[in-house]
């Protein structure tokens, strides 16, 4: 931004030197907690979300490309609000929140309130963001991203979060969050409201996909035409639900 | 004593490690940004926004006022001294810094000079231009279209967009062959425009002195002497008090050849201001607008017997050459080597016509890693082979085979007028096709096909011109296109070797010291090369074109044998018997009846500065200059297999398989890696990397998030062969490898997914090949064409 002249800030605060930032954790209740510091090579690597918050662990490998990830941050990314940032559409999948900090204390904030543009935030100009929260799932928590790069490192021509809360065969909660296909990350509420309350199906996959695909809002660009993003919306949507489906056939 | 082990000295035929290296991997290394100079001032160059505008006025007084700034350059300064115009290196001009419109987004409008970059740069946009917008220009078929807006007002003569039209071959006996032709198959294709994009910007430190009159240039040039003669004619100034000096250069890939605005531009400031001028490009300066490559359209059509004999093509190419004819080529041919084209097949008839056109983008058309569009020639060539085969309905490596020139055929002439002199071409594809499991795949491919997955094959094969010149045919700006070297033998043995070529990551302070080493048998490790500086180092045109090994590597192999020559003649007045008796094994002369009576190579060089015959003159140095008898001809063969999700559009590459016949190698792991450099390109090239327009004429690929450049984490794996048929007219056999790669890898990829979409079809989709628009293809069953979709309110 400041390289491309779009911001000349007349202050820039450095906040690498704030101790105790840097933690991501899991509380007994199942919410995933990421401080303002931790870097998104740490949840790549984490064993706590490969094995508990699989729709975090399929994204963190995905963002940007090894270099980035080693000083990128998911709350960096998330405050940047950049339509094409692959940790929003996942924080939207899993109903997320950020913990803001300022001269008038504390406040919660959903990610999907976080937002109201292209690179705008609701944030006031003296808060920062101290933590990430993925709030406890309702159940088994499952899910997966898939992205459509052009290249390692590219932002996405199109990523898909999904996560999906089973107790049983029975969906209890369900989020899907869309990259890089509108002005700002698109909550698909209605394709994830169609998978609550019942099994997954093929029918019921086949009708998320479809009203996924409906809920984005894509421009022909040079990474893609808008009807080939809104086709992979769907596709994705599609795959990542069958996964789920098979992963559980296959476990049991 | 016997002759030295020339594998241990890092002779010929060793993988000795780069010895540049050292210092690159320290950081060490001396780029022109690295130098800084006492009292130097920085530039910064402002851009036009717009793609095409008059310019109704220009107000410069706040950059003026503000503290730190020493000058401000603009049009009008320029013109006061004759310089807002230059010669391009395609006897065409182009603006300096613009004074009546503005050709193409990114053009050079003004420059700041200041005494630090950061005040240039806010100077800069302190300016105020005021633009009167013109209809703007993207593509040729606008470029021709009746009533389009002239783009070179400026010219005499010119009244409409039209930069050249040029054509070359039979075209009745062509006619006459498409004629008795059983089957005609034709092809329309686009190689859509790329850039060079090497890692170091382009930049210069000019520094006149007044005192001394001497103009000392540190500059991002792959061709310092050209540099220095155009210096020397275009500002007048007397050629021994202009000094180039092209320090370590961040990668050229054709880039770096010609001159650009911001160059004349610090030298004429350094020059009013008496101090040095720095000026660095910034990444989204380079790609708007230095010299982009390719941007051609092609018409294809090739002439069949149903044997599957070709028996004449016809090409007709439309290059987009920007706002200025500003390639860098061989006076000569309009549209560079287009005509090597289908070198390596036997076809009786050929008819090429070629017309360029101006177009409101940045000017360029320089080869990039690739001698003069040759790359353009051999994708063409390989998409057009592919398609005939299809067309005939043959196996494609079968269609390949019976049409190459055979081994036998050797001299041959191609029927644009070439000179091939050697290869195995029917060898090489044989190599690559058992590499790859030829058979196996076909079968894996047909037993895919059922279960609804979608793999291909894809294959090409070409040989390319290599090492221009030969100075009969070959020169810029009527420079003929020799090259030079200079060995100084030092008294202790140890040497300087000094060439008219210039390393931009090729490595030639390792090879040319393994030349020598081959020669003479003084280990590599005793030789410095250096290179690139106008007041030391023999003149030469420099480093492009693959020409460093064919032409500047012949003239360190015949510099090291007129070194020779005078070593024997001391070596008999050591060993105190006459020359005909003295017999040479490597590193060492001995008396031919007595093997174990000899002399060093090293004892000669001591000699020569002590010890040396009556009426010899001291010393052992020399230089040659290389006039090279033809061109070289490596040739290569491409596999690529790849799988296309049918769903997405999405291929990936399962194997690539490389087959390589570049002549004798000087260092194989330098070679492996320019072929791999290569590929990576190729494969870049064939996915992802293009550079747009929309119909403003505003740049789409202005920086590396639009532009993209490959890494390591998505590049194919690559699997190396070779064969090796020595080149017959270079003195150690060598062809040349720079370029081989990038220039025959793309079609390989293109092959491959046309491959897997055999029977739905399509015969072709135009780099990049994105998956959108292979999903497309497989959507509708028709071919996707063109420069990609850039914007439009389609949701
Ligand atoms: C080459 C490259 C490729 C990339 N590719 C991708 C990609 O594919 N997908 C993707 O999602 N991202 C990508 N990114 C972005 C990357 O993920 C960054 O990590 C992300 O933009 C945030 O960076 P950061 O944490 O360093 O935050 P910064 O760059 O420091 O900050 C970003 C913005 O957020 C604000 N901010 C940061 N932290 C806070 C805070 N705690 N409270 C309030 N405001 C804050 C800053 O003021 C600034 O405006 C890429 C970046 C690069 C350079």
């Amino acid at each position: 931004m400041i390289k491309l002249r779009f911001a000349s800030p007349e202050m820039l605060v450095d906040i690498n030197e704030i101790p105790d930032l840097g933690y991501h954790r899991i509380d007994a209740d199942g919410s995933v907690h990421v401080g303002a510091l931790c870097r998104h090579a740490d949840l790549e690597r984490s064993s706590l979300l490969a094995t508990r918050q699989p729709t975090m662990a399929a994204a963190a490998p995905l963002v940007a490309d090894p270099i980035v990830r080693n000083r990128g941050t998911l709350v960096g990314s998330l405050c940047h609000a950049d339509p094409q940032g692959d940790w929003a559409s996942v924080m939207v999948s899993l109903d997320g929140l950020v913990v803001a900090q300022g001269p008038r204390g504390r406040r919660t904030i959903a990610v999907k309130e976080l937002v109201h543009g292209p690179f705008q935030t609701t944030l006031a100009y003296d808060e920062v963001v101290v933590e990430a929260i993925a709030p406890a799932p309702k159940g088994a928590p499952a899910g997966g991203y898939l992205k459509l790069e052009r290249r390692v490192g590219d932002f996405a021509t199109v990523g898909v979060a999904v996560s999906v809360d089973r107790t049983g065969d029975e969906v209890t909660r369900a989020g899907i969050g869309l990259t890089g296909v509108g002005g700002s990350t698109i909550s698909a509420d209605d394709a994830a409201q169609l998978l609550v309350g019942g099994p997954l199906t093929s029918d019921a996959i086949g009708e998320a996909a479809a009203l996924a695909a409906q809920a984005a809002q894509p421009r022909t660009d040079h990474r893609g035409s808008a009807s080939y993003k809104r086709h992979l919306v769907s596709v994705f949507t599609s795959r990542i639900l069958t996964g789920l489906i098979r992963s559980q056939e296959e476990a049991a | 004593m016997t002759a030295v082990d020339e594998i241990k000295i890092g002779g010929m035929g060793a993988s000795r490690r780069r010895v540049e290296d050292n210092r690159f991997i320290r950081g060490k290394g001396n780029y022109v940004d690295d130098i800084v100079l006492p009292g130097m001032l920085h530039m910064e160059i402002l851009r036009s926004p717009l793609a095409h505008a008059r310019i109704k006025s220009i107000d410069a007084s706040k950059a003026w006022a503000m503290p730190g700034v020493r000058l401000v350059l603009t049009g009008e300064t320029m013109a006061a001294r004759n310089l807002a115009w230059m010669p391009t290196l395609s006897y065409d001009t182009q603006a300096v810094l613009a004074t009546d419109k503005v050709r193409f987004q990114g053009q050079e409008v003004a420059c700041v000079i200041a005494d630090d970059p950061y005040i240039a740069k806010d100077a800069c946009e302190a300016i105020v231009v005021d633009y009167e917008p013109l209809p703007v220009i993207v593509n040729p078929t606008q470029s021709l279209a009746e009533g389009a807006p002239l783009i070179r007002d400026d010219k005499e003569n010119q009244s409409n967009n039209v930069v050249y039209d040029w054509e070359v071959g039979d075209k009745d006996g062509t006619d006459r062959v498409f004629d008795q032709a059983d089957v005609i198959s034709k092809i329309d294709l686009h190689y859509p425009r790329s850039h060079p994009a090497p890692i170091e910007c382009c930049g210069s430190i000019a520094d006149f002195n007044r005192a001394t009159s001497k103009l000392t240039v540190y500059m991002t040039t792959q061709a310092p002497h050209i540099i220095r003669a155009a210096v020397a004619l275009v500002a007048e100034l007397p050629e021994q008090m202009i000094r180039i000096i092209s320090p370590d250069i961040g990668g050229g890939f054709g880039n770096k050849v010609p001159v650009y605005p911001g160059y004349v531009a610090s030298i004429l400031a350094s020059i009013l201001l008496e101090r040095p001028v720095k000026w660095i490009e910034d990444r989204t300066g380079n790609l708007i607008s230095t010299g982009f490559a390719r941007d051609i359209y092609l018409h294809g059509e090739l002439a069949l017997r149903k044997d599957g004999r070709i028996l004449g093509v016809r090409m007709k190419a439309t290059a987009d050459h920007g706002a200025f004819f500003s390639d860098a080529q061989p006076s000569k041919f309009k549209i560079g080597l287009m005509h090597s084209a289908f070198a390596c097949y036997d076809i009786p008839n050929a008819h090429l016509e070629a017309r360029g056109v101006y177009t409101n983008k940045a000017p360029g058309g320089v080869a990039y890693r690739c001698s003069f569009r040759v790359t353009e020639a051999m994708f063409f060539q390989e998409r057009m082979v592919q398609a005939a085969a299809d067309d005939l309905g043959m196996d494609q490596a079968e269609f390949r085979r019976i049409n190459f020139v055979r081994d036998d055929d050797f001299p041959h002439r191609t029927p644009w007028g070439f000179l091939t002199d050697s290869g195995q071409y029917g060898k090489c594809l044989d190599v690559g096709l058992e590499a790859i499991g030829y058979e196996e795949f076909l079968k894996e491919k047909e037993e895919a096909a059922k279960r609804g997955r979608l793999l291909g094959i894809g294959i090409s094969t070409m040989t390319e011109p290599l090492g221009a010149g030969n100075s009969r045919e070959y020169d810029i700006l009527g420079i003929k296109m020799f090259d030079s070297a200079e060995l100084k033998i030092h008294m202790t043995g140890k040497a300087l070797l000094r060439t008219g070529a210039k390393t931009q990551g090729q490595g030639h302070e390792t090879t040319w010291a393994q030349i020598v080493a081959h020669e003479l048998g003084l280990p590599a490790e005793d030789i410095l090369v250096e290179e690139g500086d106008t007041d030391t180092a023999p003149f030469g045109m420099g480093t492009y074109a693959s020409r460093s090994t064919p032409v500047a590597g012949a003239a360190v192999a015949m510099v090291s044998r007129k070194i020779r020559a005078k070593a024997r003649k001391i070596a008999a007045h050591l060993l105190e018997i006459s020359e005909e008796d003295v017999e040479w094994e490597l590193g060492r002369f001995y008396v031919r009846s007595q093997p174990d009576r000899g002399v060093t190579i090293q004892e000669c060089a001591m000699a020569a500065y002590s010890n040396m015959p009556d009426g010899m003159e001291p010393g052992l140095e020399n230089v040659a200059y290389y006039d090279p008898p033809n061109l070289t001809w490596p040739f290569a063969c491409y596999i690529v297999t790849v799988e296309v999700d049918p769903e997405t559009g999405v291929w990936d590459v399962l194997r690539l398989v490389a087959v390589d016949d570049c002549g004798v190698r000087i260092n194989p792991m330098i070679v492996e890696g320019q072929i791999m450099g290569g590929l990576t390109e190729a494969y870049a090239m064939a996915n992802m990397q293009f550079i747009t327009f929309d119909e403003h004429g505003n740049c789409i690929g202005s920086n590396f998030t639009d532009y993209l450049l490959p890494t390591a984490w998505e590049t194919p794996g690559i699997e190396l062969h070779e064969v090796e048929t020595p080149c017959p007219h270079h003195p150690i056999g060598a062809k040349g490898i720079g370029e081989c790669a990038a220039v025959g890898g793309p079609a390989a990829f293109v092959n491959a997914v046309m491959d897997a979409l055999k029977g739905t079809g399509v015969r072709n989709i135009d780099m990049p090949v994105f998956p959108d628009r292979v999903y497309e293809a497989l959507q509708t069953g028709q071919d996707v064409s063109g420069a990609p979709p850039v914007r439009t309110d389609e949701t």
